[in-house]
């Protein structure tokens, strides 16, 4: 009974459960084929929700209005920074990275410059600074038919025991956030403006430079998520990132992360994640027609909110 | 007390509890038709949720309603406003983005239909021009664009609009805390000349002078109880004040041998933005520095120029010596982190103090919260059940065990013992004597003028800047009370 | 108590009030500069043709600005806006065509559940952001069943609608009008108009002075709907064929729109004429503006990016020259 209610009281658990129902119900609908091949496949897919959840939540939990809405352009244009720069050698693997990496970090800093500078609601600012982006994304990647190099594709697809190297480094990458977000000066300062800006002011927190140290973060998980997904799926693409608006903000959020700000939780996100691509998966093994995938994908996001219920008003 | 013979309201026996603190505990009051009441007492003694209550816009735990001899079951907003009981609140209720006749149409359905912009301004100027002559409020004015006088009058007058409902009792909650001497006298006069046609009205007034001078009868509360009542003319500043409970402990209140300190080196120099002479502020080591007056004339702007200036160097007349805490009064606002338990609010300002290399040790932060348990006295079973699992005088024992428990050597306090029990006050004011005694410096703004006798000097502040400056020995309430009202008509 | 400190809280009236003149009319002043730089690079673009062809598009994005215009004004936020046009946009040359009765019925329904979300994000408490965010899949999964393929015909009588073309004055421009001025009259002159704005600037007040703050979230959202279902109507109107992607890029342009008119994200402080000439500005900035400057179509969207920072910069330093 205790268990349960303590299970009630961790809301990311949920997201777990519903993974786990989702990959047994799909594998009984297969007669059991394919269920190790499933989640291998869910988890590669699902590194890349991860990396733009974890940094989107950083971002929510700053509190209300707080949301990265240029995710989808960094990423488009770091997948092809990332392409150019490599140029499909191996040996500027490691640079092409870097630059990508930088590609979403100035991303992430003009977002904040602008947010601070406007004094604009930072939704808007990222608003803007994602059509400016989009539209260099256009103009420098377009026509981009530059291959990963052989080293870097293989990198992404490496696999030890099933489980993909990725997802293990990504795995390593939530410990780390999750630490960061619970146990150091950087987290506790997120945590505590979301609840109460001035309150984090007034207790002497540094509340101009935590903010532009999430922007910059994740503006950088963005550049970097923009670079894996290219070698991933073998070439940079302006689109490549037009499914992470939507679905960095739903993981956070089915994750257990307060869109209200002040509250956040790392696991919940790859559970939401799991859960989302494995929806994803089991809807293309019944059969299901794209606009059914979105629709109830639309449905589940909306039924998640609508059941957790919103926060009480201060 | 004396039931008024006509009474328009009758609150028996209401009790109203938010959590584990009780704001009021059973209350009995009544008004009668052309009566005006002054209701006083210290901030947190019940007056707000009472009159709240009276709104309809909380719900007593328990008690009855009475309202023209009948007995109200399901009270509401709607239910009030039908039967003629208005109120203008303390904070605020315009909508800052409408015009002042879009203001006064929220208030009355029947202002609707062809021509309602020209019938809703003639309502609110009739009423602005019999209240306020030379107001210079224009009904096209967007509320925002008016200063905070200008739109208390037009909250003040349209409470007294009539259209389709009718109008009983108006419930008036501090309504010159931001007019000039003029104003506030137009008001009350306008106040005796409603209340003489047949109307009642509710005085909720820190200025007594306002209140003794305006009322038929004065309630004083205490504690969440009523502590006195009867006709004004039985009162008088002494007896008022005695009845709230300012005197009692101001004898109590023990003096220190106040020469016996020496002046270490100075902590704090500030000079508030209005200043025109050379005034300032100065409070040396191991000194605990009051900052009187009324509410909102510039304490808490000086408090938190101080606090910036902590920060960044070099802010104009400003110096701070020092590592600074500042401990809030308006605790939901400014102080306490909601989702947070008791421990991780504690140890939110001492976070660097509280690593083992990267990480925040969680056996530090739960000594930490241990140590300040035990010295400050927090009522818990348990340091990390949530914060708001505390009575509102524990919370805010928690802050000053966040303030306190850093490695702050000026505190400022923000009027933090608003709406604190007498219990925990007196423990604060030991804790912050020890501290003080050890070489901390204490920025106190107050509003509890008998909290001042615990301060080795204070500065009255005044219209945003400081006008006196009284060392412990010259410091008496009335001294206190003179300058935070010289330029008034009182 | 000094008069001094008081005035010197809030700023007097008129000098506030100078402040707010100068920022509404930012919208109509850059409007006003896109004009200029059209006809100072190409003349013959200030013509009843060459304005029914540039600002062709326009009035589906002012109609989908309104719509996002009422959600902002009570402090929410409508993600959705654009997939729902495209849903609506399906409807139009589906449903609507082929069955009129039954396509009514479904652009009536999806008001409808406007309408309940509305009503769910204010009973529950929940955040706009997330709810329409789902919803937005919503709608463009529906828009996918319908019309997998791009095709669908607009009906004749909407088409012939869209390419009327009236003496004098091109079609768009007395559209724009039209709109303006409705919405501007509904929202801003009636008495319950005062109420449904009042909500975004202090809905503590509104509910104590009685009003159902249910009441106002569920028009504010139903006429969210309405006009989106107009958006979609008007667009498929002028591109005779759907596509269920359509309208996926007016969730930002809506928005964009919104602040470039004026509009604040809370406080209920938004104008409806100012939303129409925001979004008549993106509509000639983002494509005409730059045809004519010769700068590549890739440009377009960060031409509506540039244009919201400029406008924003102007209005940060009209309210710092303002203290």
């Amino acid at each position: 009974m205790t268990a349960l209610r303590r299970m009630a009281s961790t809301p990311w658990i949920w997201s777990f459960v519903g993974a786990l129902l989702i990959w047994l119900a799909t594998v009984a609908f297969t007669g059991g084929y394919g269920g190790g091949g499933m989640i291998t496949a869910a988890l590669s897919l699902a590194v890349f929700m991860v990396i733009v959840g974890t940094g989107q939540m950083f971002v929510i939990t700053l509190g209300p209005g707080n949301v990265d809405l240029s995710l989808p352009a960094n990423i488009g244009l770091a997948s092809a920074v990332a392409m150019t720069v490599m140029n499909g050698q191996d040996s500027r693997i490691a640079l092409g990275l870097l630059a990508a990496l930088a590609c979403g970090a100035a991303v992430g800093v003009a977002n904040y410059l602008l947010i601070w500078a406007l004094r604009i609601p930072p939704i808007i600012a990222t608003l803007s600074a994602s059509f400016i982006i989009h539209s260099i994304d256009i103009a420098y990647g377009r026509g981009l038919q530059i291959k990963p190099p052989p080293g870097f594709a293989a990198f992404t697809n490496i696999q030890i025991l099933g489980i993909p190297l990725l997802a293990l480094l990504t795995i390593l990458f939530t410990v780390l956030a999750a630490l960061a977000l619970n146990r150091m000066i950087y987290g506790r300062s997120v945590l505590a403006i979301g609840q109460n800006i001035r309150a984090a002011w007034l207790a002497g927190i540094n509340v101009g430079w935590t903010r532009f140290a999430t922007y910059t973060l994740c503006g950088t998980l963005g550049g970097l998520d923009g670079a894996l997904l290219a070698g991933y799926f073998r070439g940079a693409n302006i689109d490549i990132g037009n499914e992470y608006l939507l679905s960095s903000i739903a993981v956070v959020v089915i994750g257990g992360t307060s869109v209200a700000g002040g509250k956040a939780n790392v696991p919940g996100i790859w559970g939401a994640s799991l859960f989302l691509v494995l929806l994803l998966t089991m809807l293309n093994t019944f059969g299901v027609s794209a606009g059914v995938r979105l629709l109830l994908t639309g449905l589940i996001i909306v039924g998640v909110i609508a059941a957790a219920g919103g926060e009480e008003t201060r | 007390m004396a039931e008024a013979p006509e009474a328009v309201v009758n609150l028996v026996g209401v009790e109203k509890h938010f959590g584990a603190v009780r704001a009021l505990a059973g209350v009995d009051f009544a008004i009668g038709k052309g009566e005006c009441i002054g209701l006083v007492g210290h901030n947190g003694a019940g007056k707000s949720t009472l009159m709240h209550i009276l709104a309809g816009t909380l719900q007593p735990t328990a008690g009855r309603i009475v309202i023209g001899g009948r007995q109200e079951e399901a009270y509401s907003v709607a239910r009030a406003k039908m039967l003629g009981v208005r109120c203008v609140f303390q904070e605020l209720s315009l909508c800052p983005n409408l015009n002042v006749a879009e203001n006064t149409r929220v208030n009355h359905q029947s202002l609707r239909g062809i021509g309602w912009r020209k019938r809703a301004a003639a309502l609110i100027g009739a009423k602005l021009d019999e209240i306020f002559p030379d107001h210079g409020i224009d009904a096209d004015d967007i509320v925002s664009d008016l200063s905070l006088g200008k739109r208390q009058m037009v909250e003040v007058a349209r409470a007294f609009t009539v259209t389709d409902e009718p109008l009983e009792v108006v419930i008036l909650d501090e309504p010159t805390s931001s007019l000039d001497a003029e104003t506030a006298g137009q008001l009350l006069a306008f106040v005796r000349r409603f209340v003489e046609s047949g109307g009642s009205v509710i005085l909720i007034s820190h200025l007594l002078g306002e209140i003794l001078d305006n009322a038929d009868r004065i309630v004083v509360m205490r504690d969440g109880k009523v502590a006195a009542g009867n006709a004004a003319s039985a009162f008088d500043r002494t007896k008022l004040v005695a009845a709230m409970g300012g005197a009692e402990t101001h004898h109590k209140a023990q003096h220190r041998d106040s020469e016996a300190r020496k002046e270490g080196p100075v902590r704090v120099r500030a000079r508030p933005r209005q200043q025109t002479d050379g005034t300032e502020l100065v409070a040396h080591e191991g000194q605990v520095i009051g900052l009187a007056g009324l509410a909102g004339h510039g304490q808490t702007d000086l408090l938190l120029s101080v606090f910036g200036a902590a920060g960044s160097r070099g802010k104009q007349g400003v110096e701070v010596n020092g590592p600074i805490a500042l401990v809030a009064g308006d605790r939901q606002t400014d102080g306490i982190f909601q989702q947070w338990s008791i421990s991780l609010n504690i140890g939110i300002r001492s976070l660097k103090r509280l690593r083992q290399g990267v990480l925040i040790s969680s056996r530090r932060e739960a000594e930490l919260a241990e140590e300040w348990r035990k010295r400050i006295g927090i009522r818990t079973p348990d340091m990390n059940n949530n914060i708001l699992s505390l009575s509102g005088g524990n919370q805010q024992k928690a802050l000053f065990a966040r303030a306190l428990g850093s490695d702050a050597e000026i505190i400022l306090m923000d009027d933090p013992m608003r709406g604190v029990d007498i219990g925990t006050k007196l423990e604060v004011y030991d804790l912050i004597r020890q501290e003080a005694a050890a070489g901390r410096t204490f920025l106190w703004y107050t509003t509890e003028t008998d909290e001042l006798d615990h301060c080795d000097r204070v500065y009255v502040f005044r219209g945003g800047r400081i006008v006196a400056k009284l060392n412990r020995g010259e410091l008496t309430e009335e001294k206190v009370i003179h300058s935070s009202f010289s330029e008034t008509a009182q | 108590m000094s008069v001094e400190a008081v005035e010197r809280r809030a700023p007097r009236a008129g000098a506030a009030g100078r402040a707010r003149m100068l920022r509404s009319m930012l919208p109509a002043v850059s409007l006003a500069i896109v004009l200029l730089a059209i006809a100072w690079l190409n003349p013959r673009a200030i013509s009843y043709f060459g304005f029914n062809l540039m600002l062709n598009l326009a009035i589906p994005i002012a109609l989908a600005t309104i719509a996002q215009m009422f959600i902002i004004a009570v402090n929410e936020l409508d993600l959705s806006i654009g997939t729902f046009v495209g849903f609506v946009g399906c409807v139009t040359a589906t449903w609507l065509r082929d069955a009129p009765l039954v396509g009514i019925l479904i652009l009536i329904g999806s008001i409808g559940i406007y309408a309940l979300l509305g009503a769910l994000i204010h009973l529950r408490n929940l955040p706009s952001i997330v709810v329409t965010l789902g919803m937005s899949f919503v709608w463009q999964g529906l828009a996918v069943l319908l019309l997998p393929k791009p095709g669908g015909k607009a009906p004749e009588w909407l088409s012939a609608i869209a390419g009327y073309k009236p003496p004098f004055i091109p079609l768009p421009i007395i559209a724009a009008i039209l709109i303006a001025l409705v919405v501007h009259v509904g929202l801003m002159r009636t008495s319950y108009g005062a109420i449904l704005r009042g909500t975004g600037g202090n809905a503590t007040a509104i509910g104590r002075a009685g009003w159902s703050l249910l009441r106002i979230k569920v028009t504010m959202f139903a006429l969210a709907g309405l006009f989106g279902v107009l958006s979609g109507m008007t667009l498929i109107g002028i591109t005779t064929s759907a596509d269920a992607n359509i309208g996926n890029g007016y969730t930002l342009l809506a928005i964009a729109g919104v602040i470039l008119g004026g509009g604040e994200f809370v406080g209920g402080r938004v104008s409806p004429v100012g939303a129409v000439i925001g979004a008549l500005t993106l509509a000639l900035a983002a494509s005409p503006l730059l045809t004519f400057m010769k700068i590549p179509p890739d440009w377009q969207v960060a031409a509506n990016g540039i244009i919201l920072i400029i406008v924003l910069a102007a209005r940060v330093l009209i309210s710092r020259r303002e203290r």
